[in-house]
């Protein structure tokens, strides 16, 4: 029983992680349709970033406002120069574009700061939430800022009209424009949040994983498990997912003695073709009725 | 009468295909001017030249202003008001979303909730419906809603794009009655692409007959009404 509370424990901490990811994910693909796999060293990029500044003697949340807003103009920034000139390119080379991009800024981020791995602060310690034995303060932390995100989104996309009409220009571009709204300045507003969620999730899993230019290699799969578990379109699915995730990764590696720690990772990817095959709109994915 | 709407000389192309060849025509203020033809005469193809979703040359000015060089969003919050052909609904969205997204380029929360509600008395259906997904009405509710997101605007011009296209007679009767009364009490002027000729002239004050991307005739909608040969060659 210990054993196993532990490790729900340790789930729902990696599970925070991956829900992280999967949000800054779910994002970009309301915003344009696609899941850019370049998410991960976006946010690898930012949270180099924030350190960076906290080298230079920043405090903490300076770096971290800073790193956010800065990976926010970032994202625009890359909507524009990189992906607008190829906004009617096939689904094809936009991918080629993502994995090129994935490659860049990889190298970038190992160019600038080195690929040796740095220990990263966190804001509340590292010691464990008080009345808690299996969870640390750090992880408690990201659950609540996860959640926060969560909140923010969806009062964003529920509430108010910048968010309507992002949603409109994502599903109907031509008839977004008719009624007025601004396609590209919501698409690349699309890039920015992303950045900055992906910002935030990067700035939260460094101290756990360490920071270095690959740090977001295996999480993005577990990250991209979650989403399309949870279903790519819906920000609170992705949530649900990224938790899901954490504890089937951990559950499994502890009681299925074929999987152990060598084969978590195969978990992930299992869960996307099973999930893409029996249900591919995910767990909370939108269940839009279609006419016929 | 002033002119709300003054076009000179349009012409557009889809690739190597020129569409248009120098179109004029003028839509005045609070009156009903009907673009006919057949099809392939040219007739959406106007339409989305004027709203700047095509490439096009010549002049177009709204209430004075020249708007051919604008961008389909600058054009709109200028005051155009666009009910596209395949009525452009935003499926996934609620009912009343939809009409919000007509909206949304007006900051006037009060206003906005006031026309809301006289959408719902022009279209009751559509309040009956207010919280369902869009992609669940049928195709003359859908017109209905691609009308009232237009009026949502507060258009200075609405745009229609064969507003009876695929519907039953009683539903098109319906939006007809609207599109008169908007006429008699908006002051909006009103630019009618149509097929079904004798429904559009019934409400049109002025009428142009368009012919493979020219202007073949024009004239009061009684005068085109009562042409018995352009009715025979054009018109059908």
């Amino acid at each position: 029983m210990e054993l196993f509370a532990q490790q729900v424990m340790a789930g729902l901490a990696s599970g925070a992680i991956y829900a992280c990811i999967a949000l800054a994910l779910v994002m970009i693909y309301q915003a344009i349709g696609h899941v850019n796999f370049a998410q991960g060293e976006m946010a690898t990029f930012s949270t180099f970033l924030s350190w960076q500044m906290m080298q230079w003697g920043s405090p903490y949340w300076a770096a971290f406002v800073a790193a956010v807003a800065l990976s926010f103009a970032g994202g625009m920034l890359i909507d524009t120069v990189v992906f607008r000139p190829i906004r009617k390119a096939s689904v094809l080379s936009q991918i080629v574009m993502f994995v090129g991009l994935l490659a860049i800024l990889n190298s970038l981020s190992g160019f600038i700061w080195d690929f040796t791995s740095k220990p990263f602060p966190t804001p509340l310690g590292s010691g464990p939430l008080s009345g808690f034995r299996f969870m640390g303060m750090h992880q408690a932390a990201m659950m609540a800022i996860t959640a926060l995100m969560l909140v923010l989104l969806y009062c964003f996309f529920r509430f108010t009209s910048v968010g309507l009409a992002m949603q409109a220009a994502a599903e109907n571009p031509d008839s977004a424009r008719l009624v007025g709204v601004r396609v590209e300045l919501m698409i690349a507003l699309g890039w920015g949040m992303a950045a900055g969620i992906g910002a935030v999730a990067g700035i939260m899993i460094a101290p756990i994983v360490f920071l270095e230019p690959n740090m977001m290699l295996g999480i993005m799969l577990y990250g991209f498990a979650g989403a399309v578990l949870g279903g790519l379109a819906s920000p609170l699915g992705a949530v649900i997912g990224g938790f899901l995730v954490g504890l089937i990764e951990n559950l499994a590696g502890t009681y299925i003695p074929a999987v152990g720690a060598e084969l978590k990772l195969t978990i992930a990817l299992a869960i996307i073709i099973v999930v893409l095959v029996v249900k591919p709109s995910g767990l909370l994915g939108p269940r839009h009725a279609q006419r016929v | 009468m002033s002119m709300l709407l003054q076009v000179r000389g349009l012409r557009a192309a889809y690739g190597q295909t020129e569409i248009l060849r120098g179109l004029d025509f003028d839509v005045g203020k609070g009156a009903v001017t009907a673009l006919l033809g057949a099809n392939g005469a040219g007739k959406t193809t106007t339409l989305r030249a004027l709203c700047g979703s095509i490439r096009r040359q010549g002049s177009i000015t709204l209430d004075g202003v020249p708007i051919s060089g604008k961008s389909t969003e600058e054009i709109v919050r200028l005051g155009v008001g666009h009910v596209p052909d395949g009525r452009g609904t935003f499926l996934k969205q609620s009912v009343e979303n939809n009409l919000k997204l007509g909206a949304i380029t007006r900051s006037d929360r009060q206003g906005i909730a006031e026309d809301i509600e006289k959408i719902y008395d022009y279209f009751p259906i559509l309040k009956q419906r207010r919280s369902q997904q869009a992609g669940l009405l049928s195709g003359g509710e859908q017109q209905m809603l691609a009308v009232g997101r237009a009026l949502m605007l507060r258009p200075k011009i609405l745009l229609l794009d064969e507003p009876s296209f695929g519907l039953a007679p009683l539903v098109v009767r319906e939006i007809f009655g609207i599109f008169r009364k908007l006429k008699e009490a908006s002051g909006v002027g009103i630019l009618l692409v149509e097929q079904n000729a004798s429904l559009a002239l019934d409400l049109a004050d002025h009428a142009y007959v368009l012919e493979t991307g020219r202007v073949g005739f024009s004239g009061k909608a009684e005068d085109v009404k009562n042409n018995e040969q352009l009715k025979r060659s054009y018109l059908g």
